[in-house]
């Protein structure tokens, strides 16, 4: 489904990728772990073309990401942001419905109905006709959520999802995201949640530096890691003091 | 001395309301070429290509730089040279218009910057095109930014209407002058007129605050 070969990308003398290669099947959740500045988020950017990469190729559905293909690349995949980037100037219902309708050009009303049952699935129905500044993060963030199952895409990148959030809401989404793989949904994830990464991920990547430095599936990568790096990484996630 | 007053008030302020029919036209069609030119250089401003954002930047500088005397002066008594002959009220709204749209493009350009990057990654995350993100995006959120400066460009326009004068405009201020000279009653005649300033701003200022509250709900 998504395929990322030998990829990299320097800002100026910074190199924030190198040599980065991973591939996403479809169905596969799969959790891009490791510390701040590792390079996690600007994999994600550079799969759906919000950055653009110097070197090696990513594919989407065997689409090859570049500036041509951006519209129809963008047309399979959807993004969760940190911040959740609601738009302010629009209800919770017409956030939902703008790509739907605006970017796929499918009719408003169904659009709508669609939009509803997706917040009901959520659990914001009621806000629908509410403006995003009204919400509580979580709250927001589910329905940024909403907002990337409208667009039905076939893959859905997460940026953090659930590190802008207070400690007691973290769980109202996380358990949305559990569903939704449980589901089938392809799903990357950039998160800091190890826990949700052991449960949920088919594999996790650890990155550090750029590169992934070690890549398995979820459980055997977090319980037993082989690189020292991982196993620094971990020990001082997982027990801070 | 007030029954006088308002005698010759009463006398006067059908002339001076023919003035203020001719303000209210150079100020609303100022307005107006001023919001669509203004609209135009900022988003010149924004281009991918530089020379077509030098262009804007020469633009709004060299205009800014000028007295809006001296424009109204070209556009009324040097363009006829050039074979673009305007009558009075024509060249008072295009000479105004042009000079208050390098304002207008600020206030603009003020709004664009205020919209959060991550937006517009949000939106182009959502497939929506460069157009699209413009429209539903970019214009409604730097709009409400920019209604603010837009509410006091729009007041010193009216005020600056007043210019249109030198440029024999029968608006307002002319209607007054002529009135005074010809009447000696230069009381009478000036504070009608800062009353009847008064009279069209304070509104203006009502409808843009309302405006502002209305945007600032969502």
């Amino acid at each position: 489904m998504i395929e990322v070969s030998h990829v990299s990308k320097a800002f100026g003398a910074n190199r924030v990728l190198r040599d980065v290669t991973f591939e996403v099947a479809r169905g596969e959740v799969v959790c891009l772990i490791g510390p701040s500045g590792s390079g996690k988020s600007t994999v994600l950017r550079c799969i759906n073309g919000l950055e653009s990469h110097d070197g090696g190729a990513i594919r989407v559905d065997g689409l090859e990401v570049g500036p041509a293909t951006l519209p129809q690349v963008r047309a399979k995949l959807a993004m969760v942001f940190q911040r959740f980037n609601l738009f302010p100037h629009r209800t919770v219902l017409e956030n939902v419905i703008e790509g739907p309708v605006h970017a796929q050009r499918r009719p408003k009303a169904e659009a709508a109905a669609e939009a509803r049952e997706l917040l009901e699935k959520v659990g914001v129905a009621e806000k629908a006709d509410a403006f995003p500044s009204s919400l509580s993060g979580g709250q927001q963030q589910r329905v940024g959520i909403a907002r990337a199952l409208a667009m039905k895409p076939d893959a859905i990148l997460f940026d953090e999802p659930t590190s802008a959030l207070d400690p007691e809401r973290v769980g109202d989404v996380l358990r949305i995201m559990r569903d939704l793989a449980a589901e089938g949904m392809t799903m990357v994830i950039v998160t800091h949640e190890m826990g949700f990464a052991r449960e949920v991920a088919d594999r996790v990547l650890f990155m550090d530096g750029g590169e992934i430095v070690e890549a398995g599936p979820a459980r055997e990568l977090l319980s037993a890691p082989r690189e020292p790096r991982t196993r620094t990484f971990l020990d001082r996630v997982l027990r801070p003091l | 001395m007030p029954e006088d007053f308002l005698v010759r008030a009463a006398e006067f302020l059908p002339i001076l309301l023919r003035g203020v029919v001719v303000t209210v036209q150079v100020t609303v069609g100022a307005l107006l070429l001023s919001i669509v030119l203004g609209l135009v250089w900022a988003l010149m401003g924004r281009s991918r290509l530089k020379p077509v954002r030098i262009v804007s930047r020469t633009v709004v500088n060299v205009v800014r730089g000028v007295p809006i005397i001296v424009q109204l002066f070209y556009v009324y008594f040097v363009l006829p040279e050039f074979g673009l002959s305007l009558d009075a009220l024509a060249a008072g709204i295009i000479g105004l218009g042009v000079a208050y749209s390098v304002y207008q493009a600020e206030n603009f350009r003020a709004g664009f910057d205020s919209v959060d990057p991550a937006l517009v990654e949000a939106a182009k995350s959502l497939g929506m095109s460069e157009r699209k993100i413009l429209q539903r995006l970019m214009m409604p959120l730097a709009i409400r930014t920019a209604l603010p400066p837009f509410g006091n460009t729009s007041i010193m326009l009216l005020k600056d209407s007043s210019i249109a004068s030198t440029i024999t405009v029968a608006e307002l201020t002319r209607a007054g002058q002529l009135l005074a000279v010809s009447t000696f009653q230069n009381m009478t005649v000036y504070t009608l007129i800062a009353v009847l300033y008064l009279a069209m701003s304070l509104p203006l200022t009502l409808a843009v605050h309302q405006l502002e509250r209305r945007m600032a709900r969502r």
